[in-house]
C-alpha cells in the first residue's frame, strides 16, 4: 500500500491546479452578474461632508451607488476575539465618520468591472480631515491596558535582582501586509431566498453565521463556496465587510454581483499584522539559569477594536525562569483593525525573545544553544504545566550538525570572505499545537472507492492530500481511491483553518469515523477484502458521521459546532502544554561596502508529532521560513503618520522574498511521538516555521557585524555609515 | 481607467502624424511601447490619455554594429534582447543595466526607447491624490516630509526630489549616446545627456522631447576598454526591485592607474547622473581603496537628504567605491589594458 500517512505524497489536487482546473472562488461564473468597485476614504480620520454622484451617474452601466447615504442595512455581527466572525467590529456604511485611510466609504455597481471603476474613480467624496493617530509615536493614540491578560508568577525584581548578567532592551517589529497571490474577492448569488456566496476563505461555517447575522437572515439560508484558497494565511480567516455588503447589493439589485478588491484596497480593507513595540527584561546566574523574564507588548489597533495577538503568553513558557511576568496593551489608532497572519502572535514576539536570549549569552560569553539547553525545562514556568512532549534540544541538534555550528567562532566578524561579512545565528521556533472540534462524513462503497467530506480548507497547504491520506490509513485503501470534498459551507462542519488546528483535528475525527466504518464491516483496514465484506454487509455502500472534540473543549463542545463556534483549545492548558518545537541557524552574507544582507543558508529543524506526509510538510516549514526571512530583512507597511495612508500599497514596492533571495534553505524534521496531545498524535506545522527566522537572522547579523537591530525589517540603512 | 482610443499606425511618421498632443501633466496623448510604465499609470489614473500611439511593428528593433565600436540601437528592441547582445555584452555595464532591472516578463515586453522615459515611483506621485508637482503643477511636494526612503538625493529641489528609477540609462549616459528622434517637424539628433531635465521649478517637465516626439534610435560608441565595466545595484532584494543606489563603472586603467574612467549614479538622483568632476578627478590616479573611498565621497558632495532618505548619501558613496573596486578586480574579455 503507498500514500498512507507518512508518506511522501504529491498533492492530489496538483494535476487540477496546474492544468487551471482548480478554481478559485472569483473564478466561479455566475449567470448575468453586475460588477462592484469599492472606493475608499483619502483621509485618515474625519467624516464624509458629501458624496457627489453627479459625474459618477454619467458613466454608462452605472446600476447604483451605496455609501452611508444610501446604505446597505447591514448589522454589525462582531470581531472573532469577541465572539463574532468578522475582522472588524463595525460596519463601514454605518454613518459619515472615517476611521482610517483606505476605510471603505461607497461601493459602486454596475454593468461590466470598467463601467463600475470608472464610475468609482468619478465618485467625488468631500471629507472634513483631521489629523490621525496612525503610527507609534503620533500624538492621540490611546492606550488600553489588558491587565486579564498578563501572567505573573515570582518575584519578578527579585528574580531580576538576584541576575548576574542582564538585559534589558526594546524590539520593534513593522507592519506587514498580506498580499497573497489570490485577491479578495466577492460573488454573491440569490436563489430565492438562498444565498450562495464565492468568497476566498479560511472559515466557511463562520463566514455563513457571520453573513447570515449581518444580512438578519438564517445561516441555513447562507452555503459558502471555497474549494480552492490562493494564499490564507490568516488572511482569509475572519470575514471581511465586503462581503456581506456585495451580499446585499445582489438582494437589493437583484442580479448576481462580483466584486474584485483591487491589490492597493487589499492593504486597507483586510487584515494585516501590526506594528509592535516590546520592552523584555531577561536575567541569568552565571551558569546561565533564568532568573527572571519580562516580556511586554504594545500592539496597534483601530480605535473601536481592541485587537491583540499577546505573544507573551506564548514566550512566557518557552524556558526556566524562576519568575515570570507579561503583560500587553492594545494601542488604538486611526487604523483598519489589525487581524491573523501566519503565526500572528509568534512572530513578533519570538523575534524579541530569541533575540535577547542572544544578547544575554554574548553578555555570558557562553554558546547561544548551550544557554538553550541549560534553560530547557518538562513543564512551563507559569503554572508548572507539564508538557506533552517537548524535542527542543533535538531540534538544535539535529539543525545544528547539518550547519556545522560546531565550528561557530563566536567572535563578532569572525567570519569574513573578502568583501562579505558573513555571520551565523540560531533562535527557537514554537508554536501551540491546538486542535478544535469538528464533524467529518465518510462515504464508502463495494468499488473500493471512499469520499470524504468536511467543510475544511485547502490554502494550498495539501489539506486534500493528508486528510486523503488519513481516510486511506483508516479504510486500507491506496491513496488515489479516496476523494475529498472541503471547502463548502454544506458539508459536515470543519474547524477554522487558522492556529495550525485542520490536520490534527480532521484526521483525529477522520481516525473515528474510518474505525466506526471498519467495526460495522467487522474488518481492519489491515485485512480487509473490500468486495468480500461489503457483500457479507449486505449493502453497496456505507457511510459514517463522526464528530470530535479535543480534550479540554467545553462540555458540549461538539454541540458548538452547529453554531460556527471556534472552540480552540490547546497550547497552554491546564493538564498539559502542548507545542511543537523547532531551532533554525541563519547564515549572513553582509557587503562591507553597501551592508546588503544576504541569506545563503537557513536551516531548520522541527519536532511537531506525528508528520502526515512529508512532503507537504516539508512545504509548510520551507514556505515558513521562507517568510520569516521576508520578515527579517524586507516586508514593511510604510504609512504617512501625516495621513495614515499605506505608501507601498503595490507588490512593487512592497518587497517579499524573490526566488534569487532564496538560496540553501531547509528543513528537517526530529521524529517525535506524542500520545497525549490528541489521538492522531498530530501537532500543528503550518506557521512554526516563520517563528524563529527572523531572530535567527538578526542575531546572524551581529555576528557578522557587531551591530545588534532590535527591530523588523533589517534593512541596509540600519548597517550603514556605521563603519 | 478611463476609456480611450489606441491607434495603430503603420509606420513612425504615422505615428508621429497621429499622436495626439503629449504635454506634460498626464492628459494628453502618449505612445504605447511595451506599456509597462504608460498602462500601469493609466489604471492608476495618473495618465488618462485620451488615446494611446501603438508602436509595436513601427518602431525599429535591434542593435547594428559599426566597425569602430559605435552601436545603432533600435528604440523598439526589448530589454530582453539587448541584454543579451554580444555587443552590450562586451561591455558588461550596458548588458547588467539591463537585466538587473524589472523582471524577465517585463524585460520581454519592455523596450529601450519606453525604458529611457519610465517615470519616477515617487508613491506621491502614483497615488493620485496627494499634493504633487509633477503630476499637479503647483499642487506642492508632499514627499518632501513624507515616506521618501526611494527618492532622490541629488539633483534635487524645493518643488520635487523624485528619483530617475531606471538603470539602463546609468550606463548609456557613459557611452556619448545620440538619440535620433522623429516629429511632426522632421528629425533631430539629441544628446542622451540633454534628453532628461532635472526638476528645478517645473518637475512635470522631464525631458525635451516635443509633444509628438519619438525616439527612433539610440546611438552610442563603446570604447573596447569598457569591456573593464559594471554596473553595480544596491537593492532591497537580489532582483526584481529597483536599485536604492547604483553605480555604472567603466574604466580604462593604465596597471592601477585610471587612464579614463566613467561613472554615473543611479537610484539616487533625479536624472540619469553621470559624475564628470569625478571621473576627471580619478583619471591618473592609482585606483587604491582610499582613491575608490574619495571619489564615492566626492560624487556626493552637493547630496542633500530628506529624513528617510538621509543613508542614500552614505550608502551612494559606498556604492561608488565598491563598483570602481569591482571594476577594477574585472579581467576584461578583449584585455581591455591595451598598453
Ligand atoms: C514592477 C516593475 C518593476 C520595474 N523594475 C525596474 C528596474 O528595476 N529597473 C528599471 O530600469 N526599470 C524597471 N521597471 C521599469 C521598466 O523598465 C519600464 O517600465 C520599461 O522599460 C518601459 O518600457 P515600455 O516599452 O514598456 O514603455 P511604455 O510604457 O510603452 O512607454 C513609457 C513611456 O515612454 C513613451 N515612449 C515609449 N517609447 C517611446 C519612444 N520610442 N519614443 C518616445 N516616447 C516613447 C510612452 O509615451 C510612455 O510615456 C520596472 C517596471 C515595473 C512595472
Ligand atoms: S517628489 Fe516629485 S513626484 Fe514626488 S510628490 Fe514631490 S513633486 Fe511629486
Amino acid at each position: 500500500m503507498t500514500g498512507r500517512i507518512g508518506a511522501a505524497v504529491s498533492r492530489i489536487d496538483a494535476r487540477k491546479k496546474v492544468m487551471g482546473e482548480a478554481r478559485y472562488a472569483a473564478d466561479f461564473a455566475v449567470p448575468n452578474p453586475l460588477y462592484a468597485h469599492l472606493v475608499t476614504s483619502t483621509i485618515g480620520r474625519g467624516a464624509i461632508t458629501g458624496i457627489d454622484e453627479s459625474e459618477a451617474r454619467t458613466v454608462p452601466g452605472l446600476r447604483e451607488i451605496f455609501s452611508h447615504a444610501n446604505p446597505l442595512g447591514l448589522e454589525p455581527d462582531g470581531m472573532f476575539s469577541t465572539g463574532g466572525h468578522a475582522q472588524q467590529g463595525w460596519e463601514p456604511f454605518a454613518g459619515p465618520d472615517v476611521r482610517f485611510y483606505g476605510e471603505t466609504v461607497a461601493m459602486v455597481v454596475a454593468d461590466d468591472i470598467l463601467a463600475a471603476r470608472e464610475a468609482a474613480k468619478r465618485l467625488r467624496v468631500a471629507y472634513s480631515a483631521e489629523a490621525p493617530a496612525a503610527v507609534f509615536g503620533a500624538e492621540g493614540l490611546e492606550p488600553e491596558e489588558l491587565p486579564d491578560m498578563a501572567l505573573s508568577s515570582g518575584d519578578l525584581d527579585a528574580a531580576m535582582e538576584a541576575a548576574a548578567e542582564r538585559v534589558e532592551v526594546e524590539y520593534d517589529t513593522a507592519a506587514n501586509t498580506h498580499n497573497a497571490m489570490e485577491l479578495f474577492a466577492t460573488t454573491a448569488v440569490w436563489s430565492g431566498k438562498d444565498l450562495t456566496l464565492y468568497v476566498p476563505s479560511q472559515w466557511v461555517e463562520g463566514f455563513r453565521a457571520g453573513v447570515a447575522s449581518e444580512l438578519g437572515i438564517a445561516p441555513e439560508r447562507v452555503r459558502i463556496v471555497s474549494p480552492y484558497v490562493g494564499g490564507g494565511f490568516g488572511g482569509k480567516g475572519s470575514l471581511y465587510t465586503f462581503t456581506p455588503m456585495v451580499a446585499a447589493a445582489a438582494r437589493r439589485l437583484n442580479r448576481p454581483v462580483k466584486l474584485y478588491v483591487t491589490r492597493e484596497q487589499g492593504f486597507t480593507t483586510a487584515s494585516y499584522r501590526a506594528e509592535t513595540q516590546q520592552s523584555v527584561r531577561l536575567g541569568a546566574r552565571a551558569d546561565g539559569r533564568f532568573t527572571g523574564f519580562e516580556h511586554k507588548g504594545r500592539e496597534l489597533s483601530s480605535r473601536p477594536d481592541t485587537y491583540v495577538v499577546n505573544g507573551a503568553d506564548k514566550t512566557a513558557r518557552m524556558y526556566h525562569a524562576d519568575a515570570v511576568r507579561t503583560g500587553v496593551t492594545c494601542v488604538h489608532a486611526d487604523r483598519q483593525t489589525p487581524g491573523f497572519m501566519r503565526a500572528p502572535a509568534e512572530t513578533p514576539y519570538y523575534f524579541a525573545l530569541e533575540s535577547a536570549v542572544d544578547e544575554l549569552a554574548r553578555r555570558l560569553e557562553m554558546d547561544p544553544v548551550e544557554l538553550r539547553r541549560r534553560n530547557d525545562i518538562d513543564a512551563e514556568p507559569v503554572n508548572g504545566v507539564p508538557y506533552t512532549s517537548r524535542s527542543l534540544m533535538e531540534c538544535y541538534d539535529m539543525a545544528g550538525e547539518a550547519f556545522g555550528w560546531r565550528d561557530y567562532d563566536p567572535a563578532v566578524g569572525s567570519m569574513r570572505d573578502g568583501d562579505w561579512l558573513v555571520g551565523w545565528g540560531c533562535a527557537t521556533a514554537a508554536y501551540p499545537t491546538q486542535m478544535a472540534p469538528c464533524a467529518v462524513r465518510v462515504h464508502f462503497d463495494r468499488t473500493g472507492r471512499a469520499r470524504v467530506m468536511v467543510a475544511s480548507h485547502d490554502l494550498g497547504t495539501g489539506a486534500y492530500t493528508v486528510i486523503a491520506q488519513a481516510a486511506a490509513e483508516g479504510l486500507g485503501l491506496e491513496v488515489d481511491r479516496v476523494e475529498v470534498e472541503l471547502g463548502d459551507s454544506r458539508l459536515p462542519p470543519g474547524t477554522i483553518a487558522g492556529g495550525s488546528i485542520s490536520t490534527a483535528s480532521n484526521v483525529s475525527v477522520i481516525q473515528i469515523a474510518c474505525e466506526r466504518i471498519m467495526q460495522r464491516l467487522g474488518t481492519t483496514p489491515e485485512r480487509i477484502d473490500v468486495a468480500a465484506v461489503f457483500d457479507a454487509f449486505g449493502q453497496g455502500a456505507i457511510e459514517e458521521y463522526a464528530e470530535w472534540a479535543p480534550r479540554g473543549s467545553r462540555p458540549n463542545a461538539r454541540g458548538g459546532l452547529y453554531g460556527a463556534e471556534v472552540g480552540i483549545v490547546g497550547g497552554p492548558e491546564e493538564e498539559y502544554t502542548a507545542f511543537a518545537f523547532g531551532a533554525e541557524y541563519a547564515e549572513v552574507r553582509i557587503n562591507r561596502w553597501t551592508r546588503e544582507i544576504r541569506v545563503p543558508r537557513l536551516y531548520g529543524a522541527f519536532a511537531a508529532g506525528r508528520i502526515m506526509n512529508e512532503k507537504t510538510a516539508t512545504s509548510q516549514y520551507l514556505g515558513g521560513m521562507i517568510w520569516g526571512l521576508g520578515h527579517a530583512l524586507q516586508e514593511k507597511t510604510e504609512i504617512d503618520p501625516r495621513t495614515g495612508a499605506v505608501m507601498n500599497d503595490n507588490i512593487s514596492e512592497y518587497i517579499v522574498p524573490v526566488n534569487a533571495d532564496v538560496m540553501d534553505v531547509r528543513a528537517m524534521m526530529v521524529p517525535e511521538e506524542d500520545t497525549l496531545v490528541n489521538p492522531a498524535g498530530i501537532k500543528g506545522i503550518g506557521e512554526i516555521g516563520i517563528v524563529g527566522t527572523a531572530a535567527a537572522i538578526a542575531n546572524a547579523v551581529h555576528h557578522a557585524t557587531g551591530i545588534r537591530v532590535r527591530h523588523v525589517p533589517i534593512r541596509v540603512e540600519d548597517l550603514i555609515g556605521t563603519g | 481607467m478611463r476609456p480611450f482610443s489606441f491607434q495603430k499606425p503603420g509606420s513612425v511618421e504615422e505615428a508621429v502624424a497621429v499622436v495626439e498632443p503629449m504635454g506634460v501633466a498626464g492628459q494628453g496623448g502618449a505612445f504605447h511601447a511595451g506599456g509597462t510604465t504608460v498602462i500601469d499609470l493609466m489604471k492608476l489614473h495618473v495618465l488618462q490619455p485620451p488615446s494611446l500611439t501603438d508602436l509595436g511593428g513601427v518602431l525599429e528593433r535591434g542593435i547594428e554594429e559599426g566597425e569602430d565600436g559605435t552601436l545603432r540601437v533600435g528604440a523598439g528592441t526589448t530589454m530582453a534582447e539587448a541584454a543579451e547582445h554580444p555587443a552590450f555584452l562586451r561591455a558588461p555595464v550596458l548588458s547588467e543595466a539591463l537585466w538587473k532591472a524589472a523582471s524577465a516578463q517585463l524585460r520581454n515586453v519592455a523596450t529601450l526607447g519606453g525604458n529611457l522615459l519610465q517615470r519616477t515611483r515617487c508613491p506621491y506621485f502614483r497615488d493620485n491624490v496627494s499634493a504633487c508637482n509633477k503630476r499637479e503643477p503647483g499642487s506642492g511636494c508632499a514627499a518632501k516630509d513624507g515616506i521618501n526612503r526611494l527618492l532622490a538625493v541629488l539633483g534635487t529641489s524645493e518643488s520635487c526630489i523624485a528619483n530617475y528609477p531606471g538603470d539602463w540609462a546609468n550606463a548609456l549616459i557613459l557611452f556619448d549616446a545620440v538619440l535620433e528622434t522623429r516629429s511632426g517637424g522632421g528629425g533631430r539628433e539629441i544628446a542622451f545627456g540633454d534628453l532628461h531635465v532635472p526638476p528645478g521649478e517645473d518637475p512635470a517637465r522631464e525631458t525635451i522631447l516635443g509633444d509628438d516626439e519619438l525616439i527612433t534610435a539610440i546611438r552610442l560608441s563603446v570604447p573596447e576598454w569598457a569591456s573593464r565595466s559594471v554596473y553595480t545595484k544596491v537593492r532591497d532584494r537580489d532582483s526584481y526591485a529597483f536599485a536604492l543606489t547604483s553605480a555604472a563603472v567603466a574604466l580604462d586603467l593604465d596597471g592601477d592607474t585610471v587612464r579614463e574612467a566613467r561613472l554615473a549614479i543611479g537610484g539616487a538622483a533625479t536624472v540619469p547622473w553621470r559624475a564628470r568632476e569625478v571621473e576627471d578627478w580619478l583619471a591618473g590616479r592609482e585606483l587604491t581603496e582610499d582613491v575608490a573611498v574619495e571619489a564615492g565621497r566626492r560624487a556626493f558632495a552637493g547630496a542633500r537628504g530628506w529624513g528617510e532618505n538621509d543613508f542614500k548619501i552614505p550608502l551612494g558613496r559606498d556604492t561608488v567605491a565598491r563598483g570602481l573596486m569591482e571594476a577594477k578586480a574585472m579581467t576584461p574579455r578583449n584585455s581591455g589594458d591595451s598598453q
